[in-house]
């Protein structure tokens, strides 16, 4: 800027925010004390060329101070093993690509944990940049017995010491204020060469006094229960259970005050507008295609709310330790569980979780299976086959079959994808996969963090509708409608427009799965998003979706015009195919090779189309139907 | 030597070395940040529900979930 070098003259332009980032240990409060720092002015995006998630704030001080405010990945070490340590080291090094280095650094570290979080303090002392430590968590350490003479640490370190609670707006007020004052100097370096865990273990030894050796007992009476080998998987195959059985129960109320919601809307727009093409635009290209895909945002908020909790909470990474040998025998580590797991909500959030796992290998295999997870976006394509086609009845007095045919989808999927996992790992044996994962404390979620974590994908979700869909379906609606049939033609009119002649052609691939061309023309904006198929399909059999709920309508007309063996077949299509444009697409970003992705999408198709194949001849000879 | 992956739950030991595997062994180097060092205090809080692995163990004031693979680099000696 040209105007910084000028001395000030009449009006002076604002001063350009301090630059300032946030490191520290994973665990360490970091995040909390960014949301509470920003609030909601935060920006949530992605480092250019990885999908390290890149969050920046803004906030301004008490004594008026414009801060830009980055949150960098924890990390144990400047020396990193993982992509988002990667980030982090850059940085902190003024390295990296697109992101200049930091002004000042805010050091967080957690007073419960002092003796991992301070070596990484001394690195981050050997940088030359300003440092401001946030001492986090003093009231928990102080609970456990913890004794801190944080004058003396803070003389000894050579860098200002400021306490805060994370928690609660009032506890980073100490931290606001310190940024008021002029940037404190860079800290002297040690010599090179020192060691960091002896030098931890002297100013440990120096001001910190911890009469019960600090351990938390609350977090070790949970772990007796939580990582018991009878109890613990117990438990979390109940968490698991509540989590899922929650996501379709009370999600439900939601979907349907949505749904009408849309149709009262639908129908108050529409009213003034005549008979014709910018009324079926609307109708069926815009609210239809917009509507029948907003109707799931209780249920992914349902799902990303549990994940978000879980994570707070401290018990994921239990939940990894539990199934290790488990995910072993798909030849990976614990760690890709929490990856796998966010991707029964979407593929998309679960790839770039993978970015924690270390070892380049397992991160490859848990992206490339991560698509076999059943995402929600598929719900609404099973839960409307299975509605139509399997019957309403109760087995075994209890369960209905209809759950059953979906737990199964779901079962199916899972284990298609551990079997997928382990031909990919197979012949691997030389490297080692290490686990070494830190169990953290157990802690309250905290509502701030929550709130904010599902606004943000609210926002993400809902400009994926907003623009993704409503623009395929827009794009599907006019290739249906055109060219319009010659007048007195008989037949439907979309039987003439270039869609049908597309799906006929189709035909040509997947009239051996049993598919017809109206699935086959559905398959296409499916590709975008698949959830649009389900309003696709209601576009194609030409149904006024505006009225009353696309899907009520489609599926009796589904069950008389289908046979089983076409429904079971899509179903299982649905279980393996990579349609998802957005998914392929993040997984081209995170490995930077257009062959992987390419593979990946040949692998799913072959599967898909195998099952289905599979699927189609065998209900055909059970049923049948020649 | 006593190792780390040997230890029985809920025993104590004290960490006398970290082994590498090959040069500049990057499992080794981590533990080290981890805060597996000489000198430190070490138990096992609980052992995976299939085959005894993983294994979680107490450092300090941390917790870690490791496999045995990784903990067989840790050797220990006896608390007094």
């Amino acid at each position: 800027m040209s105007s910084t070098a000028s001395p000030q003259t009449s009006a002076s332009p604002l001063p350009a925010p301090l630059h300032i980032a946030l490191v520290g240990n994973p665990n360490c409060g970091k995040t909390s004390l960014f949301n509470q720092l920003t609030g909601s002015r935060q920006k949530v995006a992605n480092y250019a060329g990885v999908t390290v998630e890149r969050k920046e704030g803004f906030f301004t001080t008490p004594g008026g101070r414009a801060i830009r405010v980055l949150d960098l990945p924890g990390a144990y070490s400047l020396d990193s093993t993982s992509p988002d340590e990667d980030v982090t080291r850059d940085v902190c090094l003024g390295r990296h690509r697109s992101e200049p280095q930091p002004q000042m650094l805010v050091a967080v570290i957690s007073a419960t944990n002092l003796r991992l979080h301070l070596r990484f303090l001394l690195e981050l002392k050997q940088l030359g940049l300003p440092v401001i430590v946030a001492l986090n968590m003093m009231d928990e350490a102080r609970r456990n017995g913890l004794r801190i003479d944080v004058a003396g640490l803070q003389a000894d370190l050579g860098m200002p010491i400021v306490p805060v609670i994370s928690l609660n707006r009032i506890g980073v007020i100490p931290l606001l204020q310190a940024l008021d004052l002029s940037l404190p100097a860079p800290p002297s370096a040690l010599p090179a060469g020192i060691d960091f865990h002896m030098e931890v273990r002297r100013l440990l030894a120096a001001h910190v006094v911890d009469p019960s050796t600090g351990t938390d007992r609350l977090t070790d009476r949970l772990d007796r229960l939580f990582l018991h080998p009878i109890w613990g998987p117990v438990v979390l195959l109940i968490v698991l259970f509540v989590m899922f059985q929650t996501v379709f129960a009370w999600a439900q109320p939601l979907m349907d005050g949505l749904d009408s919601g849309i149709s009262t809307f639908g129908q108050i727009v529409l009213k003034p507008l005549p008979d014709g093409v910018l009324r079926s635009l609307l109708a069926d290209g815009v609210i239809a295609g917009a509507g029948t895909v907003i109707v799931f945002l209780p249920q992914i908020l349902i799902l990303f709310l549990w994940i978000l909790a879980l994570e707070e909470s401290g018990y994921l990474p239990r939940a990894a330790f539990l199934l290790d040998r488990l995910m072993a025998l798909a030849g990976l580590s614990g760690r890709s569980f929490i990856p796998l797991l966010s991707s029964f909500a979407c593929a998309i959030p679960g790839i770039m979780a993978a970015r924690t796992i270390q070892n380049p290998r397992d991160r490859l295999v848990t992206i490339l299976i991560a698509p076999l997870m059943t995402c929600s976006a598929r719900l609404p394509v099973y839960t409307l086959l299975i509605g139509a086609f399997v019957p309403h009845h109760t087995v075994l007095g209890i369960l209905g079959l209809q759950g059953l045919v979906l737990f199964g989808l779901y079962a199916v999927a899972i284990v298609s994808g551990v079997i997928a996992a382990r031909v990919m790992t197979r012949g691997v044996k030389s490297e080692e996969h290490p686990l070494l994962l830190e169990l953290p404390p157990y802690r309250r979620p905290n509502l701030k963090s929550l709130t904010l974590g599902l606004w943000q994908r609210a926002v993400m979700f809902l400009s994926r509708v907003g623009t993704i869909i409503v623009s395929l379906n827009v794009l599907l609606w006019a290739l249906s409608s055109f060219p319009l049939p010659p007048a007195g033609a008989p037949g439907a009119a979309i039987d003439y427009s270039l869609a049908g002649r597309i799906g006929h052609l189709m035909q040509w691939v997947f009239a051996p799965i049993g598919f017809n061309w109206q699935i086959c023309v559905s398959l296409i904006p499916g590709l975008a998003a698949r959830e649009v198929a389900v309003s696709s399909l209601a576009t194609v059999y030409a149904i006024g979706a505006t009225d009353d709920g696309a899907a009520d309508k489609l599926l009796p007309l589904l069950s008389t015009q289908w046979s089983m063996a076409t429904a079971f077949s899509l179903l299982a299509w649905y279980v393996y195919a990579p349609q998802c444009i957005s998914t392929l697409a993040v997984m081209r970003r995170e490995t930077g090779s257009i062959k992987t992705v390419l593979w990946a999408a040949a692998y799913l198709f072959g599967l898909a189309y195998l099952a289905a194949f599979l699927t189609y001849h065998i209900t055909r000879a059970i049923t049948g139907i020649a | 030597m006593l190792y780390l992956d040997t230890l029985p739950k809920g025993g104590h030991a004290v960490i006398e070395k970290i082994e590498q595997r090959a040069p500049l062994d990057p499992i080794a180097t981590r533990l080290g940040e981890l805060g597996f060092v000489p000198g430190e205090p070490v138990q096992v809080v609980a052992t995976g529900p299939m085959g005894r692995d993983p294994i979680a163990v107490r450092l300090g004031t941390s917790r870690f979930a490791l496999r045995r693979g990784e903990a067989a680099r840790v050797g220990l000696r006896a608390v007094s």
